[in-house]
């Protein structure tokens, strides 16, 4: 069966499109945008987690460990992360959970089976299952064959994405998802270049595409300011989008703090310091200017 | 709410709750003067009628609906009969930093001269503990269980509609009916069912004299008023307590009036658990406010300022002080009672209407501790009232509850209620199920289950005190596998269990013999029609309750064996027993890996949740159907109230990495802490447990105010309670507070005042619950949204 990458499944998610929901984190991601709240979704691969915080000092994890990682030496403990080859058995056996791996290899079979636990509330509430991650075209096989069980199940299914993709590919995607939600965070090329590490030529294209094909499209702004909150951004956004067919809202989603401290435990350097959290003003400043392009706007997910 | 509203409620939030010794002295005279001459059932109506004529009578200004318990508000009656407060129990509550109650030297005077002196060794309390046998006592200091009916009169009750439709002079005919009929020539009970309606009699007479010496002294008032619109009003009164509870009411503020009256009577005439709730008073009600509206004499504001006034006479009466344990296991001013809002009508159609939009802005303008209030959601409620809950639960006030009605319609016709009986039934206390105005639902004590397994653990001795508590049921370390161990413990539970309900048997019988309650015997259906008491099988449903407590604990400590000692076999059940036995002293990796490596109940994950159902049926099967001595049997329901607290400080630490003394887990909850997949995993996980086989279960859950925000954020909580619902869930509520503000309120109390929680099943203020009650809600996994 089909393997993907994931770095985590969130339950009763209630911003992530229509209802309640469960959230799959898929893990990759082709940008690496400057205020990511999901830094350990940017590689594929699996990334080791310290929680400082938890660690007792018991030393469990350095008995444990086949390759020697970490060893204990008069002067205190020496780690040679280098020689780790992601067994994860020190993660297994650490009483304190104070050592994680984030980014697990799953079976389509296995995000299923925990998809599935929630239905009688996506029944209830009108929800289902969201694909997000990260990217989740990043993993197209994977991600097709998951949106394909979703839909034997009679799951209405959104997916996240960045753009970023093959069009192909996202048309693909297309014919299996109920609804995007889809990232539009700077108009001008050379500055979404610099903030996110790729053009955007790629994302508005696509998005007309989709919008083209009659896919249902929720476009979503995150708002960081300094970087994308200005008024000529924002224009020019509320013109984009407003010409797009079947477009009829736009989310805006106010950067916030919560992720600064996953950048330490990741061993990454935070690279969004001085960004700072868009008051209440600035976002209905941002929202009645794209209210004036005949966008339905709400603030949040 | 309006400028009177406003007042009669800064005045009832203010005044610092007392303890009037008046109802113990009226008593004792009455009881040294007269005992002996009557039957005790009649002797009980007769001193409740001397009360009516004797005690203080009061009506403040502003009141619309008049009476007190006390000689003023929260002036707190006691009932020396049931049990006396010592003189170092008096010193006690006066002098306590937490929910204290001031007694004036007065008091103590009369204590000390009148009333310990008559009642030293006659107290129904005095005379339980007296009766009870060793094992049982040993099983009772030990923190087994607890016993409800030491200090309180057994209790739950709940009105129908039935004094809305008829007053006290027709069930005075009633009751003649039922005299007149004996059948002294073929029924041996004839002479003392003619004893127990000659009481009923007495009690409807006290209830209108009771009624008339308010509509003197309001008519007196309002010679002297010299304010015109004051002086209607209180002309007003003075006619509505002239006519209720004498006579059925005609219009709102008489039936409101009526209600208040029987209200009173009940908590007069005893003290009984949970006080007395009106039911569904929407329902109650709604037929007069139609007809108010209907005849240009009431409007909306108007029914709204009534509705508000009564809600404040709940508040002026906190519940009667507590003495020994169970002013541990339960210290609050709560009395419980609790409104039930919305719901179904008799004939099964949906029992919202605009009276129960009114209730919920009462309770979200005064937001008091008292009265609690509950919405019930069946299939029918519209979404537009369940939204309208939804909004208050918001504010943070830890209330309204949401019970799900057809799940608690099913819980009543599994125990032989007839369909629309349950229909009229609803819940009260915290979350307990009963047929409303029709049974005895009798909760009989808390169940401290963890303990039991603690008992297992350690061959039948609490290793607290080292006593023979429980049976010999084997050495743990010789147990072959987790069946031996598992089966070990249900011996013990059922040793606990049958201990516990022997004498709860005995001692109903005592309570049926020596204090029976002819005025609530008078509006409890069925009760005049038998000639029989309430507590001696007068209604027509009668049922017992044993409080199981602490399944998240105890499901969680054997998932955490079987996993470590019998599964993976990497830690010893020697080792285990020596680190429980040292409360994990220097083995804090070993509690971790307990803590954090074990499948915990509340995680929608069946390797925990098997464990839940299986002891889940093994207390059904220890005490479902067991008879009582009514010829009707126990059941079991799912609630903690603050015992958990009590439970946990009885018990060492646990195998689920629980250090000793902390809490067990509340009600029907996750251990603390232990659900860590948010609130669907939760919802999921107590699905799995047959709640219609209980008379009620409790479910926690607090959440971050931001998980709440919008209209979306309302929809999405009422699609979450729908959920539970459709999966048989009993019951949900809700803390809408962040931890932040938690600490805060602890810094600076002064500041937090009216911040109230929900403790468990009610609401109590924040900053008037102990550090451990305090700690205990901090430590509730906060539900975020994501």
């Amino acid at each position: 069966m089909t393997t993907g990458v994931i770095f985590d499944i969130k339950k009763y998610a209630i911003h992530d499109g229509p209802g309640i929901r469960t959230t799959v984190f898929f893990k990759g991601c082709p940008l690496a945008c400057r205020w990511c709240h999901n830094p350990e979704g940017i590689t594929i691969t699996s990334e080791r987690i310290y929680h400082q915080e938890r660690c007792i000092g018991c030393g469990e994890c350095i008995q444990v460990c086949p390759r020697k990682v970490r060893i204990q030496t008069s002067q205190g403990v020496i780690s040679d992360l280098s020689k780790c080859d992601w067994c994860q058995t020190c993660a297994v056996h650490c009483p304190s959970d104070a050592v994680e791996f984030v980014g697990q290899k799953v079976t389509v079979a296995d995000v299923l089976r925990q998809i599935e636990k929630d239905v009688a509330f996506y029944d209830e509430s009108g929800g289902g299952v969201t694909l997000s991650g990260g990217e989740p075209l990043m993993q197209p096989e994977f991600l097709l064959e998951l949106l394909d069980a979703c839909g034997k199940l009679d799951l209405h299914r959104t997916v996240d994405t960045t753009g970023y993709a093959d069009a192909d590919l996202l048309l693909a995607v297309a014919a299996k998802t109920d609804l995007f939600l889809y990232d539009l965070k700077l108009m001008d090329a050379a500055r979404h270049r610099q903030y996110t590490g790729v053009s955007n030529e790629k994302i508005m294209h696509n998005l007309k595409l989709l919008a083209q094909t009659g896919a249902r499209v929720q476009v979503r702004i995150p708002v960081i300011p300094g970087i994308n909150s200005d008024a000529a951004n924002i224009h020019q956004t509320g013109q984009y989008v407003s010409a797009l067919p079947g477009v009829e809202n736009i989310c805006i989603l106010p950067f916030h703090n919560s992720a600064r401290g996953k950048y330490g435990r990741l061993g990454m350097e935070c690279i969004s310091p001085d960004i700072r959290i868009p008051t209440d003003a600035q976002l209905n400043v941002i929202a009645r200017q794209l209210n004036g392009f005949g966008l339905n706007v709400k603030i949040g997910g | 709410m309006n400028n009177r509203v406003a007042r009669l409620r800064e005045q009832s939030f203010n005044a610092q709750p007392c303890l009037s010794p008046e109802r113990a002295l009226l008593t004792t005279e009455f009881y040294r003067e007269n005992d002996g001459k009557y039957s005790v059932a009649v002797m009980r109506a007769l001193n409740f009628k001397n009360l009516c004529e004797q005690k203080t009578i009061y009506i403040g200004d502003d009141e619309l609906v008049v009476g007190e318990r006390g000689p003023f508000p929260k002036a707190v009656s006691t009932f020396p009969e049931l049990t006396c407060h010592s003189l170092e129990d008096l010193n006690i509550l006066d002098s306590r930093e937490m929910t204290r109650y001031s007694v004036s030297d007065e008091a103590m005077q009369i204590y000390n001269d009148v009333v310990i002196p008559y009642w030293r060794g006659r107290t129904m309390r005095e005379r339980v503990f007296r009766q009870v046998p060793d094992p049982w006592r040993r099983a009772y200091d030990a923190g087994a269980f607890t016993e409800f009916m030491e200090q309180r009169a057994p209790g739950h009750t709940t009105l129908d509609g039935v004094i809305y439709r008829k007053g006290m002079l027709d069930f005075k005919a009633e009751i003649a009916e039922n005299l007149a009929q004996l059948d002294y020539l073929h029924d041996p009970e004839a002479a003392d069912k003619a004893e127990a309606l000659n009481a009923m009699d007495i009690s409807c007479e006290a209830a209108i004299i009771f009624a008339e010496r308010h509509s003197d002294l309001a008519r007196e008032l309002a010679e002297k008023e010299k304010d015109l619109h004051r002086k209607q009003e209180l002309e007003r009164i003075a006619a509505n307590c002239r006519r209720v509870p004498a006579r059925a009411p005609r219009d709102f503020w008489e039936a409101l009036q009526m209600y208040w009256f029987v209200h009173l009577g009940i908590i007069t005439e005893l003290n009984g658990w949970d006080a007395m709730s009106p039911g569904h008073l929407d329902q109650h009600l709604f037929p007069f406010y139609e007809k108010g509206l209907a005849n240009g004499t009431l409007d909306r504001d108007q029914a709204k300022e009534l509705i508000e006034t009564l809600w404040i006479k709940f508040n002026n009466h906190p519940a009667p002080p507590k003495v020994g344990v169970t002013a541990l296991e339960s210290g609050t001013y709560n009395d419980f009672t609790n409104i039930n809002i919305g719901g179904l009508k008799r004939d099964g159609s949906d029992g919202v209407n605009e009276v129960s939009y009114i209730m919920l802005e009462a309770v979200d303008e005064l937001h008091l501790l008292q009265p609690g209030s509950n919405v019930q959601i069946s299939r029918k409620t519209p979404q537009r009232f369940l939204k309208a809950a939804c909004r208050v639960i918001r504010k943070g006030y830890g209330y309204p509850s949401v019970f799900n009605t057809d799940e608690v319609v099913m819980e009543q016709m599994r125990t032989g209620k007839i369909l629309e009986d349950a229909r009229e039934g609803g819940c009260s206390g915290c979350i307990e199920t009963g047929a409303f105005g029709k049974e005895a639902y009798i909760l009989t004590g808390y169940l401290n289950v963890p303990k039991i397994f603690e008992l297992t653990l350690n061959n039948g001795i609490d290793p607290l005190s080292g006593n023979m508590v429980g049976l010999e049921t084997g050495d743990p370390l010789v147990f072959k596998d987790f069946d031996a161990l598992y089966n070990a413990f249900v011996k013990q539970l059922n040793y606990v269990v049958d201990l516990k309900i022997k004498v709860n048997n005995y001692i109903e019988r005592m309570y049926a013999r020596y204090a029976p309650a002819p005025f609530l015997s008078v509006v409890i259906a069925d009760c005049i029609a038998n000639g029989k008491d309430y507590y001696n099988g007068g209604p027509r449903y009668n049922t017992n309750y044993i409080q199981c407590c602490g399944i998240g604990t105890v499901t969680d400590s054997l998932s955490a064996i079987k996993k470590h000692v019998y599964e993976t076999q990497t830690i010893r059940m020697g080792d285990l027993l020596t680190a429980l036995t040292r409360n994990f002293e220097d083995q804090e990796a070993l509690r971790l890996r307990l803590l954090n490596k074990t499948p915990f109940y509340g995680n929608d994950d069946d390797d925990a949740d098997t464990i839940m159902q299986r002891v889940y049926a093994d207390l059904l099967a220890a005490i479902d159907g067991k008879p009582n001595t009514k010829g009707t049997s126990y059941h079991l329901n799912m609630l903690s109230t603050t015992c958990h607290v009590y439970f946990g400080k009885k018990l060492g630490s646990s195998a689920n990495g629980r250090l000793a003394g902390s809490p067990i887990s509340d009600g029907t909850s996750p251990s603390h802490g232990a659900d860590r997949n948010g609130p669907t995993a939760v919802i999921k996980s107590l699905a799995k447990m047959d709640q219609i086989k209980s008379g009620g279960t409790l479910l926690n859950q607090r959440f971050l105010p931001g998980a709440l925000q919008g209209e979306d954020g309302i929809e999405k909580l009422s699609h979450l309670i729908r959920t539970y619902f459709n999966l048989n869930g009993h019951h949900i509520q809700f803390n809408i507070v962040d931890s932040e503000t938690l600490r805060q309120a602890q810094q600076h109390p002064e500041e937090y005042r009216d911040l109230l929680v929900r403790v468990a099943g009610y609401s109590d203020y924040f900053v008037d619950l102990d550090a451990d009650h305090q700690e205990e809600i901090v430590a509730r996994t906060q539900h975020d949204s994501f």
